[in-house]
C-alpha cells in the first residue's frame, strides 16, 4: 500500500524553481533512499511534506490525506516527523528537553514515557547526557539525538535528511544499523535523503535520484546500485 | 546608611527586573525591542486604580484584575498590529511598538488625565528593621513578589511545556515549527507573558512613582538597559542588570544626591554599551536578525 505519494510537486523560493515536478510514491514499512546532487531538490521535497515550504503545484498525499495548505503541526500529528539536515538541535535545551519537543504534538503522557525509555536504550549515549545541553553534544551524539527527537512523535513516515552528513563511517553504520531496526521492529516508514549512495541504498528497498528539481532516476536499490550513471555521479570511488 | 540603600535600591531594582524581563522574552522570540512595555504596565496600573477608587475592590483583586486585563493588552497587541508585520525587519518591527508607546499614552491622557495621581498604599508605613537597616514594609512586600514572579517563571521555563516550548522557539524558530510546535501561539504566549509581568511591574511600583501616563518611561529605560546586560537574551543576566541598576542608582542618590540617581543608570548603559555590547555576561548573539 502507497504510504506517501508526491505528484507532480512544485516549489519556489523566490525566482529559484527548487522543485520543477517530482513524483513519488512511498510504500508503507518501506526504506525509501533520495539521492542527488547539492542543490538537486532534495531538502525541499522534505520541507514540502513537512508543510514549512508551500508548494506552488502538485498534490502531497499521505495515507489518503492531502496535505497541501496543512501546517507543519497538523502534519505532525498525523504522523509525519522529520530529522532535519544538519542535525537542528536545540542547542539551549537539554537532551532530555529536545525530546519532549519531539513529543510537542502528543499528549498521551504514559505512551510518551515508553517511547522516551525505548529511545533511550536505543541510544544509551544519550540517556548518560540527559542533562546536558544539546549544543555540547559531539556531532554523532547530535544525530542520536535528532532522530530520537523525530521518533518521539510516533511518527508512521520519518523523513531523514542525511543523516550520515559529517560523521564517521563507523557510527553512520551504527546509525543506519538503528534506522534499520526500528523500521522491521516497529515497520517505520522511512524516506532517507542521502548524499552518500552507498549506505543510502544498501539500507533501502528503492531509490529516486533528484536532479534540478526533478526525479532523473527511479528504481529498486538493488538496480540503481548497478546503474551506471549513478555509479558515476553519486558513488565516488 | 550604606545597608540601608542597598536594600531599598535591590527592591526597587527587583521590580525593574519584571520590565527587563518582558523585554528579553519578547525580544529574542520576536526580535522586537518593545518600546510599549512599559506603557502595558502605566495602563494595567490606571487599571488597579479604578477598581480600586471606583469599584471599591480590595488590592489583591484589583491587582488580579490588572493582571488579567494586561495580559489581554498584550494578546491585543500581538493579534492586531505584531502579527500583521511579524516577517518585516527590526525597525519596523520597533517602529510599530513606538506607535503603541504613543496611542496608550494618549489613550491613559484621555481617559485619566495627564495629571500625577497618588496610589493608594496597601501596607503599614512604619518602616523595619532588616539587617540592621532600617526600611520600609513596602520594599520587602515588593522584592517577596518579585521573587515569586522569578520563581513562577522558572518552573514554567523549566518544566512545563509550554514554557520549554518558548525556549525551543528562541532557539530555533524554524525546527520548533517543524517538530510541530505552533509557533505564531508561542509568541502570542510571549506576548501574554509580556501582559503580565507588566501588571505586576505597574502596580507594585505605582504607590512608588505614582500614576501618570508618563510613570513608567524611566523605568522602561531602566529595564532596557538591565535586559542589555543579559545580552537581550539571558533572562538571569537581565534579572542580575536590574538589581545592579536599581543597587547603584540608590547608592548613587544617597552619597551624591539625588541628581545623580538617573544619570547613573544612563551612565551604566553608556558604559556597557562601549566595552560590552553583548551583554555583561560575554553571551554572544545567537541568531542573525
Ligand atoms: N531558503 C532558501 N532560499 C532560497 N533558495 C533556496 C533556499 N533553500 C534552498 N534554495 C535553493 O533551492 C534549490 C534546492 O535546494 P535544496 O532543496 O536545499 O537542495 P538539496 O537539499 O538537494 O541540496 C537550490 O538551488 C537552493 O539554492
Ligand atoms: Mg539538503
Amino acid at each position: 500500500m502507497t504510504l506517501l505519494r508526491l505528484s507532480n510537486l512544485e516549489a519556489s523560493y523566490g525566482a529559484v524553481r527548487a522543485l520543477q515536478g517530482v513524483s513519488m510514491d512511498v510504500a508503507e514499512g518501506a526504506v525509501v533512499a533520495v539521492l542527488g546532487a547539492n542543490g538537486a531538490g532534495k531538502s525541499t521535497t522534505l520541507k514540502a511534506i513537512s508543510g514549512v515550504v508551500k508548494p506552488t503545484a502538485g498534490e502531497i498525499e499521505f495515507d489518503g490525506k492531502r496535505l497541501n495548505g496543512m501546517t507543519p503541526n497538523q502534519i505532525v500529528r498525523l504522523g509525519i516527523a522529520q530529522v532535519p539536515e544538519g542535525r537542528k538541535i536545540f542547542k539551549d535545551l537539554t537532551v532530555a528537553e529536545n525530546l519532549r519537543m519531539g513529543a510537542y504534538a502528543r499528549s498521551d503522557k504514559a505512551e510518551i514515557s515508553k517511547d522516551l525509555d525505548m529511545i533511550l536504550e536505543l541510544f544509551p549515549r544519550l540517556s548518560e547526557r540527559a542533562k546536558q545541553l544539546g549544543g555540547t553534544l559531539s556531532g554523532g551524539e547530535q544525530q542520536m539525538l535528532a532522530i530520537g527527537r523525530g521518533l518521539m512523535a510516533r511518527p508512521r513516515l520519518l523523513l531523514l535528511d542525511e543523516p550520515s552528513l559529517g560523521l564517521a563511517p563507523i557510527i553512520i553504520a551504527d546509525i543506519f544499523a538503528t534506522l534499520r531496526k526500528i523500521n522491521e521492529e516497529k515497520r517505520m516508514t522511512m524516506l532517507v535523503v542521502e548524499q552518500n549512495a552507498n549506505i543510502a541504498l544498501k539500507n533501502s528497498s528503492f531509490g529516486y535520484v533528484l536532479q534540478v528539481g526533478r526525479v532523473a532516476v527511479e528504481g529498486v536499490a538493488g538496480d540503481l546500485r548497478q546503474n551506471k550513471e549513478v555509479i558515476e555521479s553519486y558513488m565516488g570511488a | 546608611m550604606f545597608g540601608q540603600l542597598f536594600i531599598s535600591g535591590l527592591a526597587t531594582g527587583s521590580l525593574y527586573a519584571l520590565t527587563a524581563v518582558a523585554v528579553v522574552v519578547v525580544f529574542r522570540n520576536t526580535r522586537t525591542i518593545n518600546l510599549a512595555q512599559g506603557d502595558f504596565s502605566m495602563i494595567g496600573a490606571f487599571v488597579a486604580l479604578v477598581l480600586i477608587k471606583s469599584f471599591a475592590f480590595n488590592y489583591y483583586f484589583a491587582l488580579a484584575g490588572s493582571v488579567v486585563f494586561c495580559i489581554g493588552l498584550g494578546i491585543l497587541a500581538e493579534r492586531v498590529v505584531m502579527r500583521q508585520i511579524a516577517d518585516s525587519d527590526w525597525l519596523t518591527l520597533f517602529t510599530a511598538t513606538l506607535g503603541m508607546y504613543y496611542i496608550l499614552h494618549g489613550v491613559a491622557g484621555h481617559f485619566w488625565g495627564r495629571d500625577t495621581k497618588a496610589f493608594p498604599l496597601t501596607f503599614d508605613p512604619t518602616p523595619i528593621n532588616v539587617f540592621g537597616g532600617i526600611i520600609s514594609q513596602g520594599h520587602v512586600v515588593n522584592m517577596a513578589w518579585a521573587a515569586a514572579i522569578g520563581l513562577v517563571l522558572f518552573i514554567f521555563f523549566k518544566y512545563t511545556k509550554q514554557g520549554i516550548a518558548m525556549r525551543a522557539v528562541t532557539d530555533d524558530p524554524e525546527t520548533a515549527a517543524l517538530m510541530g510546535i505552533p509557533v505564531r501561539f508561542i509568541v502570542l504566549l510571549t506576548w501574554g507573558m509580556a501582559g503580565f509581568l507588566a501588571a505586576f511591574a505597574g502596580v507594585l511600583i505605582a504607590p512608588i512613582i505614582y500614576v501618570s501616563p508618563e510613570m513608567m518611561d524611566e523605568v522602561l529605560i531602566k529595564g532596557y538597559v538591565a535586559a542589555v546586560f543579559g545580552g537581550l537574551y539571558s533572562i538571569p543576566g537581565a534579572i542580575i542588570g536590574a538589581l545592579l541598576i536599581g543597587i547603584c542608582e540608590n547608592l548613587a542618590g544617597g552619597y551624591l544626591g539625588s541628581h545623580f540617581k538617573t544619570v547613573t543608570a544612563f551612565a551604566m548603559i553608556v558604559l556597557l554599551l562601549a566595552f560590552r555590547p553583548h551583554g555583561l555576561f560575554g553571551i554572544q548573539k545567537r541568531r542573525e536578525v
